[in-house]
């Protein structure tokens, strides 16, 4: 933070600021070959908002079918399937590529370093998505069709599934892969590569939350590809790790599943959280309110994820004293969370504040995130989620964190640093409506779920009783609002790229760091000199 | 970046390598800790009774009085203890009667339901045998007595001196053959 540079980082590399391709393959073998963090978080941003396109176009065919009772559109397997598949899909192929887009793109600007670490392997870890998500996609057509048992592909279901089940246990080793390894390049080049003078405690946020989620990759994704090939040898190689037909226990695996699966709700949300801190701040005109204070609480929230999986199997028979264990432990993390949220509500107290897009953005994400948060201490509550367990009340819950949360988080950072990436200002009045337009139909679409699973309906089934109808339909319409919604932000990154107004190498004059101080666009090779932080 | 640099970057690589490859062995390790903690902290294992072991230390220096509640839910059966009270001493197992008469020309089938007063004293009284445990079906007319064969756990508190148990029959809906004969059936 409070960066100065000696080393002047507007004129090195080249000159004019130009992208000079010419020692490069053009066309698609740049792509294939590049090893530039720019190039690669480039196509990690744009491989995750298709992810994110087929992942919506499931949501939308699961939407259709809850719009009336009865089924009418698709087959019940199917619509098991698409359950499955958006699950994995947005999970694996459009959140966690999009954080690792914008890592590729602002850490090593921010840290004042003039790459990855290791740029082959970055080349790597990108081109390693495509296969896993064509596995993901094509196991649809396949006989017997796509994994079917719900995200977490619990046993027995996955032990008996077809040929579509071992495509996506393929799918996820090849994303835990790429994941690790982009992890491993991300940790190496903050503890390595930062400029001189720029200590662990100077860092932007943004870098701090990559840095912990970063090592929460590399601890659970390696237990997820452990559990998925248990299984995978449960399927087709006679071990009995969770088939209970030959002395393996089902509930085992919800528990390393979930060992895996809570640090991993954080890996999603965490890069989230350092979006918001910085667009909160530069739009507060303020230096965040309680810097270190944010530090560790992201560390906190980090290592409490380890101590909570088993708040997602209260319903499989735990003894009552693990029960209160992991209830109180999951309302402990609420006390680091709040502590970020007060630390954000406290950086606007008396700020000088503007309400540009990113900030918009951010400001949904704390306010629908927070709603988020208390329905997930309603869940933490033992008692309470016996009857909540499985019902659409948790479906809002976990919408309210990866919706609202996440994706208008990456939303937030996508206005905040669109100037850098192309040198064109986005056109800010649509950036408003889109923003106005996903946090109307975001809450159309979820805040009425929350009233469907108190009632009883339940998650992942295409049918439902007669009274959920109309709360069905409000969702639906606001689920086909979100949707399109969207495209309007597709249009606008386009039209970014394409052209308008020229941007300034720092277009929001209460924005701080190094990234703001090389020219917009930021040209292909930036800080080969390394600035001085003072 | 100098040639330092690369080194450093690679020792790092590698210590974070051999960590994820550590954790895919911790997933694989979870298998057998599992059962290991469970067996440690004496939690959720299969077909063993975690309730505490009765004491077989009878307690001389107290007597409990047990009263005996006997109550028919709408049905035909005469249903009454063959003592109203008995007075023991916790820790002793003891055994009483119960009275039950069909009333009706027709075999019904009822199932007994316990009750205790104090509702605390619940999980101070083991009943090692009882009618209440199974179905009773009873022909047309006929007369039976059921034991129960109880003790008072010696950890009862030691402001309950009276124990109540009652007992209320209700008639088995899936054998219900007197529909139509007392006001809770339907037609």
């Amino acid at each position: 933070m409070n960066a100065t540079t000696t080393a002047n980082g507007h004129a090195e590399g080249h000159a004019g600021g130009h992208p000079d391709h010419g020692h490069q393959p053009a066309g698609l073998m740049r792509w294939l070959t590049t090893t530039n963090h720019k190039d690669i978080g480039t196509m990690y941003l744009w491989f995750s908002f298709a992810m994110f396109i087929v992942g919506g176009c499931m949501a939308l065919m699961i939407r259709s079918e809850l719009f009336q009772p009865g089924l009418q559109i698709v087959k019940p397997e199917f619509f098991n399937q698409l359950t499955t598949l958006h699950g994995l899909i947005m999970v694996f192929g459009a959140i966690m590529p999009a954080f690792v887009g914008f890592a590729n793109w602002m850490i090593p600007l921010q840290i004042g370093a003039s790459d990855m670490a290791f740029g082959r392997m970055n080349n790597w870890s990108f081109w390693l998505l495509p296969p896993a998500a064509l596995l993901l996609v094509l196991s649809m057509f396949v006989p017997g069709g796509a994994a079917a048992a719900g995200w977490t592909l619990y046993p027995p279901l996955t032990i008996q599934q077809g040929m579509g089940m071992d495509m996506a246990i393929f799918a996820i080793h090849i994303l835990g892969m790429s994941s690790i390894m982009g992890s491993i390049n991300i940790i190496t080049t903050i503890l390595n590569l930062r400029a001189p003078g720029m200590t662990l405690m100077k860092m932007p946020l943004f870098s701090w939350t990559w840095l912990v989620t970063a090592y929460l990759i590399i601890a659970v994704m390696p237990i997820l590809a452990g559990v998925v090939t248990m299984t995978l040898t449960d399927r087709h190689f006679g071990t009995h790790f969770f088939s209970a037909a030959g002395g393996g226990d089902p509930v085992l695996f919800q528990h390393i599943f979930w060992f895996f699966g809570h640090p991993e709700v954080y890996i999603v949300i965490i890069p989230g959280f350092g979006v918001v801190s910085q667009v909160i701040s530069a739009f507060s005109r303020k230096p965040v309110f309680g810097y270190a204070s944010m530090v560790y609480a992201i560390a906190a929230i980090g290592i409490l994820s380890f101590t909570v999986w088993a708040h997602h199997m209260y319903t499989t028979g735990m003894p009552i004293s693990a029960q209160l264990y992991f209830m109180y432990a999951t309302m402990l993390i609420a006390v680091p969370t709040g502590v970020k949220i007060f630390n954000w509500t406290a950086t606007m107290w008396r700020g000088s504040l503007s309400f540009e897009t990113p900030m918009l953005f951010a400001i949904g994400f704390i306010f629908l995130f927070t709603l988020g948060g208390f329905s997930g201490l309603v869940l933490a509550m033992a008692a309470v989620d016996v009857q909540m367990q499985d019902t659409y009340y948790v479906v809002a819950h976990f919408h309210y964190t990866m919706v609202a949360g996440a994706l208008f988080s990456a939303f937030a950072g996508a206005y905040y640093w669109l100037p850098k990436w192309t040198g064109h200002m986005y056109n800010e009045k649509l950036g408003k409506v889109h923003f106005w337009l996903s946090f109307i139909f975001f809450n159309m679409t979820f805040f009425v779920q929350h009233f469907l699973g108190i009632a009883g309906m339940p998650r992942r089934i295409p049918d439902y009783a007669l009274q959920f109808t109309e709360f069905n339909q409000i969702s639906t319409i606001g689920a086909f609002g979100f949707g399109l919604s969207q495209l309007l932000f597709l249009y606008i990154a386009i039209s970014c790229i394409k052209g308008g107004e020229k941007a300034p190498a720092k277009p929001w004059d209460g924005a701080e760091g190094l990234e703001w101080e090389v020219p917009s666009p930021a040209p292909h090779h930036t800080w080969v000199v390394q600035p001085i932080v003072k | 970046m100098s040639a330092a640099t690369g080194a450093k970057n690679w020792r790092t690589l590698l210590r974070l390598a051999a960590f994820s490859v550590l954790m895919f062995g911790f997933g694989y390790a979870l298998i057998p800790l599992y059962p290991v903690m469970c067996k440690t902290l004496g939690i959720n294992q299969t077909g063993v009774d975690d309730r505490p072991a009765v004491s077989a230390q009878v307690d001389e220096t107290r007597s409990v009085v047990v009263e005996f509640d006997s109550n028919v839910h709408g049905m035909p059966w005469k249903f009454r203890p063959l003592v109203s009270h008995v007075t023991v001493h916790p820790g002793a197992i003891t055994q009483v009667s119960f009275e039950v008469v069909n009333t009706l020309p027709t075999p019904v089938t009822g199932q007994a339901i316990p009750s205790y007063g104090p509702p605390l004293a619940a999980e101070y009284f083991r009943k090692l045998e009882c009618f209440c445990f199974n179905k009773q079906t009873l022909k047309p007319g006929e007369r039976r007595e059921m034991p129960v064969v109880f003790v008072i756990d010696p950890a009862l508190p030691k402001d309950i001196s009276t124990v109540t148990l009652s007992y209320t029959f209700f008639e088995v809906e899936g054998n219900r053959r007197t529909a139509g004969r007392n006001p809770g059936a339907s037609a």
